[in-house]
């Protein structure tokens, strides 16, 4: 299994020989296509095999020898109940990538192919890496591809908006990655055996603490890379922008993958190691999740163009997944970690039909489309279904995702009151107003346009790659059970570790020991003049 | 025996040495450049293989305490013979096309490589200046070789004044240290080294001599002009071998003659240089056209993060700075290579960025070669550069220098916006006329090829342990 776990992350990139051996175009589809079937397939035995009674352990872990000698760096990777449903998710949608892009590529198709396999490797070391370094490594390895995606086959602006894209990124993740030097430092100290060490299982165990002050700073570092990278209100600027100029493999790798990176981060390291500054912090990163609900939403609703309304829907949903987060309890979180494959099928579907439909028109403003049902009644069906998923149709996936993260809100202690999960139903609702209503504009009403009624349906291929798609929106919408008893068992005990951590940390600082407006964020009483009453009495 | 024990202390350069009369010899009885091409090749070869062997071996001065061998000076002599090592090999063509194709060429590398090789074993001052200055003269004459044009003659110019000029810092720094101590030996230095004023104001002019040198701003201002007016290989070999001598005679310097003590303690001093030498070089990179231009700032840049390991002042921090000086000898050999392959395609001039466009897809070959090496100039992982970066940034957080890390992550992250546009012009434009490119030589093709494979392999399994490379350091030394 361990063995299996590493072939299925580097089949994707050891595939690129293949692509690049082989001559024709068709040949490179065909092994592109191939080698992520096979990934995909190989993947099967692995959540089969995984055992759920102890999600919250890592599994089938893959072990090296550290790098440097002291320096406990090591390719660690292996999978648990949080990274599980994402890594498939990423198996899954590798294949239907590959199938989209089957007609859509016109220039150096190896060069293309080879970049969506690299971005599959990426993704799926990032997901099972267990190491902090190497997940370091497989985050920032993703952009590269990405970058050449966007940049090369993408839409007419896309040359800014793939560099905005990069930068804004690296800037995040180069800060994240001086916190993690510290960190390493700091665990390497405590661990007393290494004077650096990066391994995940060490630094989130209830045995290693972080002292307040250092907690903050590098929650914060940690937080702005994540929230880059998700992407929160306001450093959302890059998305819309570069899900716009993406080709829609792009897009869709871009929305179902590469932005819960940045969610999947808050949980793997935010939540485990900065307990305190996460359980203080949350209350100002749910206020920002809840404007960019409410803010994604309202922006897309006057989007004309398809495409860009999808994107700010993408920042709307994601929103949900940052509240599910930090309202740190577990029907919410076990929410979050739902909604992010949700969002991974349902907007990933949606990118792939808007391509589909770019695809016959090459068009995407909604005035140009009207009535097209009549002309392309099966693309119309997959739309109806996806676009009700997203929105959160009781049934479908997305309102499984959305009901947990919204129950977990309105309870969750940390937001004190309701207000946070009154504001974002509010978004539940905006959603169903501006998906419905682009549904309506784009596929009833006249079919008046000469080039609308020549559309031509769908083929066995685009039916094809859909379909699984479908098969899981409905799946999780009926059974969720199936997919969150992955991750009960992780969120359960490390909501109680983190708690029991941030409790210890407490009672173990006092304000005398740190600067005072630590003292005022955490509420830090000074114990050492407690006692000298206690004393005098 | 002394005398044998001496020699073999220093063998890569004596080797080095040989080759570079030879050629000389060759080139005064009108042999060919080929002959002399091939003769530099095996001589830094046989020259490498005796230092990668010493790299393992014992330490410790010859010449009465004037040179230091193994340990930090073995790994200097390795980096500087394998960026000589690559210039030379990918300069034949290169130097064909431009007509300047001849054996003092070579015989002027071999020799500056014999200072280097001098600097990175540098255990005396004088030593130290009689290495700087053997590599500085014969940089004086590559900076100029393309005589016919103005910017090769304000390339030679401006450095033989400017070079001429540090020189004169340096050496009073030296004579002002003398007085104070009485000693020009680093060892006896630091034995009787104390902060009197006399001492200070000497290391402030020595370190200034170095800054300039290694283009530290604010003494970078020669850089730019010289990096585009000289031949681009030879740019290469300034850029990464002598950069890398000096700042190996520099971490000497630092550690046996200003060891942590009062008199020595330039740390300070070495945060702000690193500061400003990070931001000014990046910054004025984004506003270069020239891809030449712009690689010259961005080796000042570099600069400025090895200053940050040095700053960090710790075993770690100068392991740093040497496993960094590696990296950045493979990528920007690599990366200025392809720019001189470009440059010898006539019609166009590949110096300058707008031609870059669309050739990424012209010979893809070369395109993504140069990606990589940019890529890995940008510290991305899993390439070299991202690994280098990491041990001088951790050593800087771990000696507490947390702000100083975070400037250089940051200014790191405005670097990418230049290396970037390299591929937006590379990829992302189209061509703006046909334009068929040459195919380059079998040998350049597989020494390009050869640099980009250590670019990942070094980056994903740093195989020289940082962890040797400080006992190797620490055995040489304490701190």
């Amino acid at each position: 299994m361990e063995l299996l776990l590493n072939l299925i992350i580097y089949l994707p990139l050891l595939s690129i020989v293949g692509v690049l051996l082989v001559k024709s175009d068709e040949a490179v589809k065909w092994v592109s296509f191939l080698a992520t079937s096979l990934t995909f397939v190989l993947s099967i035995p692995i959540m089969l095999n995984f055992d759920i009674a102890n999600s919250a352990i890592p599994q089938f872990v893959t072990e090296g020898a550290p790098i440097l000698a002291g320096m406990d760096v090591k390719y660690l990777v292996g999978l648990d109940g949080l990274s599980l449903l994402l890594f498939m998710l990423t198996t899954l949608m590798g294949p239907i990538v590959i199938l989209s892009s089957w007609t859509s590529v016109k220039k150096s198709s190896k060069g293309y192919f080879s970049m969506l396999l690299l971005l599959q490797t990426a993704s799926l070391g990032a997901f099972a890496a267990l190491d902090l370094i190497v997940f370091y490594v497989f985050f920032e390895l993703s952009l590269i591809p990405m970058y050449f995606l966007i940049g090369i086959w993408g839409g007419a602006d896309r040359i800014q908006a793939t560099v905005k894209f990069f930068i804004y990124t690296l800037v995040g993740s180069l800060i994240m990655l001086v916190a993690l030097i510290y960190l390493g430092f700091h665990a390497g100290a405590a661990s007393g055996v290494f004077n650096f060490t990066a391994d995940w299982r060490f630094i989130s165990s209830p045995e290693y603490t972080i002292g307040l002050v250092e907690q903050t700073y590098m929650f914060l570092a940690f937080a702005l890379a994540f929230c880059i990278k998700v992407p929160l209100f306001p450093f959302h600027t890059w998305l819309p922008y570069a899900h716009t100029e993406a080709p829609t493999a792009g897009s869709v790798v871009l929305a179902a993958i590469m932005l819960k990176l940045g969610t999947y981060g808050l949980l793997r390291v935010t939540m485990p190691i900065f307990p305190n500054a996460f359980m203080e912090f949350a209350p100002w990163l749910a206020g920002l999740a809840v404007i960019g609900i409410i803010y994604g939403a309202l922006v897309a609703m006057v989007q004309k163009d398809v495409k860009k309304l999808v994107a700010y829907s993408s920042v709307s949903h994601l929103g949900f997944v940052v509240l599910g987060i930090f309202a740190f309890n577990q029907i919410a979180v076990q929410g979050a970690i739902i909604q992010m494959v949700n969002h991974g099928l349902s907007t990933g579907a949606l990118f792939l039909i808007v391509g589909m439909i770019y695809d016959r028109r090459h068009t995407r403003m909604i005035s140009d489309f009207g009535g097209i049902a009549k002309s392309v009644p099966v693309l119309a069906v997959f739309f109806l279904i996806t676009t009700l998923a997203s929105i959160g149709l009781p049934g479908l996936n997305g309102f499984i995702g959305e009901f947990f993260i919204l129950l977990g809100s309105f309870n969750s202690e940390l937001y004190g009151n309701t207000t946070f999960a009154v504001i974002a139903a509010l978004g539940v609702i905006l959603a169903a107003v501006y998906m419905l209503w682009m549904y309506q504009r784009v596929m009833f009403g006249p079919l008046d346009k000469e080039e609308n009624k020549k559309m031509i349906d769908l083929n066995a291929r685009e039916i094809g790659l859909l379909i699984p798609l479908v098969i899981f929106m409905i799946w999780i919408g009926i059974r969720p059970v199936d997919f969150t008893q992955y991750s009960e068992g992780w969120v359960e005990t490390f909501l109680a570790e983190a708690e029991n951590k941030s409790i210890t940390v407490l009672e173990n600082s006092s304000s005398a020991d740190v600067p005072e407006w630590t003292a005022k964020i955490y509420g830090l009483t000074d114990h050492a003049e407690e006692s000298q009453i206690v004393l005098k009495d | 025996m002394d005398y044998l024990h001496d020699l073999s202390a220093f063998l890569p350069g004596i080797i080095v040495t040989v080759a570079g009369l030879t050629a000389l010899l060759l080139e005064a009885f009108k042999k060919g450049a080929d002959q002399i091409y091939y003769l530099s090749i095996g001589g830094l070869l046989v020259a490498l293989a005796v230092a990668i062997n010493s790299l393992f071996g014992e330490t410790g001065t010859a010449f009465t305490g004037m040179i230091v061998y193994g340990g930090v000076a073995a790994f200097g002599s390795v980096i500087i013979l394998l960026g000589s090592l690559f210039c030379v090999i990918v300069s034949k063509d290169y130097l064909q096309d431009i007509d300047l194709h001849s054996g003092e060429v070579y015989a002027m590398i071999l020799l500056s490589v014999v200072g280097m090789l001098g600097l990175a074993a540098a255990n005396d001052l004088i030593t130290f200046f009689l290495g700087l200055e053997t590599m500085s003269i014969c940089l004086y004459v590559m900076a100029g070789l393309i005589k016919n044009e103005k910017t090769g003659a304000e390339a030679a110019l401006k450095y033989f004044l400017l070079g001429a000029f540090a020189t004169g810092f340096l050496l009073y720094g030296i004579a002002l240290i003398y007085g104070a101590t009485g000693h020009t030996n680093l060892d006896e230095i630091a034995a009787v080294a104390e902060a009197s004023p006399l001492f200070l104001a000497g290391s402030a002019l020595l370190l200034v001599g170095i800054f300039f040198k290694i283009g530290a701003v604010p003494f970078h201002m020669w850089t730019p002009d010289v990096y585009q007016g000289t031949p681009t290989t030879l740019t290469a070999f300034m850029a990464t071998a002598a950069k890398s001598a000096t700042f190996i005679a520099f971490v000497l310097i630092l550690t046996r003659m200003l060891p942590g003590t009062e008199a020595g303690d330039w740390t300070n001093v070495l945060q702000v240089v690193a500061i400003l030498t990070m931001v000014v070089g990046n910054l004025i990179a984004l506003a270069q056209d020239n891809v030449k231009r712009m690689l010259a700032y961005s080796s000042i840049a570099h600069a400025g993060y090895l200053l940050v390991g040095l700053a960090a002042g710790t075993a770690e921090g100068y392991a740093g700075v040497l496993y960094y000086l590696f990296a950045y000898t493979i990528m920007n050999v690599g990366a200025f290579t392809v720019i001189a392959y470009y440059e010898r395609n006539k019609g166009l001039d590949f110096t300058q960025i707008e031609s870059f466009a669309g050739l990424g897809f012209k010979f893809p070959l070369m395109g993504v070669l140069l990606t990589i090496f940019l890529f890995s100039l940008v510290g991305i992982p899993p390439f070299v550069g991202f690994v280098g970066k990491y041990y001088v940034f951790a050593a800087a957080v771990n000696a507490g220098l947390i702000p100083l890390a975070i400037i250089g992550v940051l200014a790191s992250a405005a670097s990418a916006y230049y290396y970037l546009r390299v591929m937006v012009y590379l990829y992302f434009k189209d061509a703006h006329k046909e334009y068929t490119l040459k195919t380059p030589g079998a040998l350049f093709k597989y020494t390009l090829i050869l640099l980009a494979v250590m670019t990942v392999y070094y980056g994903i399994e740093p195989v020289l342990p940082i962890s040797g490379l400080m006992e190797l350091i620490s055995s040489y030394y304490t701190i």
